[in-house]
């Protein structure tokens, strides 16, 4: 009887202290938010978006910074989105186990846990130097397709993996070839997990700035680019640069910036949350 | 058999043809997983139209067995085979065989039902679909016919685009039937596909097993041995990876020959 006791008030004492862990993550964030849009939400106009930078705090807007944003987004999301989601059905489906395959494998995994900085040297080395690209959209958005890579693949591996093989030996039983199980049962059954994945990884993307400062994205563009060739800014790079300068006045535009970026990020995992939804919807 | 029949090699024409009887034959088979013999030296030969069970404790090798003749165990690793097995002349093991082909041709039931998460109309359509069949009159011709020939369609011919997995167990089952079916193979391999469901659901599979013998060769991996003797022609009985008997059911069931038989099916042992 004393024990039962004992368990149910170390069972009530957890149950208080996790949700006090919980509540300590919810409200940092309550209170960064809260100061953030306190600070930037006078800011936000449609002015702000649509104007270019400038050296007066006034003045300046993230025009530049959102359309380099979703240039180098779209970009990635071609460059990644195939190669990321090929690689892991490859992997998953067709390659043989063998040593190289789990060596290919062990690599793919820490890959994903590589400083984003690393994958900044390596654009520069690769795509700004031996291919000429230049600090261009282009070299932007191929390093950025790099850093993403790896978490694609073992977001699709882990997708497929979940698909259970009872449905695949259906399809092959029905005389269906790899390709058409593939095609037809699996990545249907896969592609909330596999959607989830690459939004996720998309939002990382479009937050990431010190390998875009380090393949030659700049702070200041006074032009929309219009060619893949182009230098171009992004909102981390205008947000890094702004909270670096001593005026008032950028410190404000920073925040405003930063609600700009959040919203950006909150919308595309809200599109995640709401294509896996109906997909399951769509399978039940 | 068309696509199989036609790629028959030479080789298999020369040798004398025990088919003339048999629907399904395999000589001296071996399997390996790795250093583990799963099938030792069985040689078998099945009729046309017939029901054979296959009965045997766990691991005795009669799902490895059945899976042979599908070619199921080809995704295993380690996988390795010996001898061969013949389906209407045809060694499904030629260089030449195609196993989709085979496929369409020797339909397969799993224990679990395993329909897809899709309508229930998709469902026994897919395998038409994969074959490139696009004429929709065709398919829901051929759907309907299934669905019928499964006793399923009077309980879902309103609900065609309904999700499969809202159906029971039993009726889920015998979906997975009807897309077999709707394939049209000549062969049906059905791997426990009881064990899972209710007592009134299995006795609805039976029925339906033994009026689709009137145009399939069946082979069903049982572990009951009432289910075995009511409603197979045949019977065979494996234990660890060898064939110990294999006789018309009544005879193993009343008067086998070999012992261990003969503990088995009255419960001493298994």
């Amino acid at each position: 009887m004393n024990n039962l006791k004992k368990n149910r008030y170390k069972d009530q004492a957890f149950k208080a202290l996790g949700m006090l862990f919980t509540l300590f993550g919810i409200l940092i964030l309550a209170i960064l938010l809260y100061n953030i849009v306190r600070v930037g939400f006078t800011r936000i106009n449609w002015d702000f978006i649509t104007s270019l930078p400038s050296r007066k705090p006034e003045q300046a807007g993230i025009y530049t910074a959102i359309i380099g944003t979703l240039d180098v987004m779209l970009l990635t999301i071609i460059f990644a989105i195939p190669v990321g989601v090929g690689a892991g059905i490859y992997l998953e489906e067709y390659s043989k186990k063998s040593r190289l395959s789990s060596l290919l494998e062990i690599n793919i995994s820490n890959l994903a846990g590589v400083p984003s900085i690393i994958y900044g040297l390596l654009g520069l080395g690769i795509f700004v130097r031996f291919f000429n690209f230049g600090g261009s959209i282009l070299a932007g958005s191929l390093t950025l397709s790099l850093l993403i890579l790896p978490i694609i693949i073992v977001a699709t591996r882990e997708a497929i993996k979940a698909v259970p093989s009872s449905l695949k030996e259906a399809s092959f039983a029905l005389g269906a070839s790899k390709w058409q199980t593939i095609r037809s049962v699996v990545l249907p059954s896969s592609f909330g997990g596999i959607i989830t994945g690459i939004i996720l990884s998309l939002s990382r993307a479009i937050g990431e700035t010190a390998p875009l400062i380090v393949v030659g994205a700049m702070a200041y563009v006074p032009f929309v680019p219009h060619s893949l060739f182009d230098t171009f800014s992004v909102l981390p790079m205008q947000i890094f640069n702004w909270t670096t300068r001593p005026q008032q006045g950028f410190a404000v535009a920073a925040a405003g910036a930063i609600i700009v970026l959040l919203l950006i990020t909150f919308i595309m995992n809200g599109i995640a949350v709401y294509l896996r939804n109906k997909w399951q919807k769509k399978l039940q | 058999m068309n696509a199989i029949m036609t790629e028959k090699t030479n080789e298999t024409k020369t040798e004398a043809s025990p088919s003339e009887k048999y629907k399904l034959h395999a000589k001296n088979v071996n399997v390996y997983y790795g250093d583990f013999q799963a099938i030792k030296d069985i040689s078998m030969n099945i009729k046309p139209k017939s029901i054979t069970a296959f009965i045997g404790p766990s691991g005795c090798g009669k799902s490895t067995f059945i899976r042979l003749f599908n070619r199921m165990n080809d995704y295993v690793d380690d996988f390795k085979m010996e001898g061969k097995i013949k389906i209407d002349d045809t060694n499904i093991y030629g260089k030449k065989t195609q196993v989709e082909e085979l496929r369409k041709e020797v339909g397969m039931v799993f224990q679990k039902p395993n329909p897809f998460p899709k309508s229930i109309f998709e469902n026994v359509a897919y395998g038409l679909k994969i074959q490139g069949i696009k004429d929709k009159e065709l398919i829901a011709q051929r759907v309907e016919k299934a669905l019928v020939q499964a006793d399923l369609w009077n309980e879902v011919k309103d609900n065609l685009n309904k999700s499969a997995l809202a159906l029971s167990g039993g009726q889920q089952q015998r979906l997975c039937i009807a897309r077999t079916l709707a394939v049209e193979p000549s062969i049906l391999l059905m791997d426990e596909p009881t064990s899972a469901l209710d007592p009134i659901s299995t006795a609805k599979i039976e029925e339906l097993i033994h009026h689709l013998k009137e145009f399939y060769t069946i082979i069903i991996v049982t572990h009951n041995m009432q289910q075995a003797s009511r409603i197979s022609d045949y019977t065979a009985f494996f234990y660890m990876g060898e064939l110990i008997e294999f006789d018309k059911t009544k005879k193993i069931f009343t008067n086998p020959e070999k012992k261990q038989t003969e503990n088995y099916i009255t419960g001493r042992f298994g």
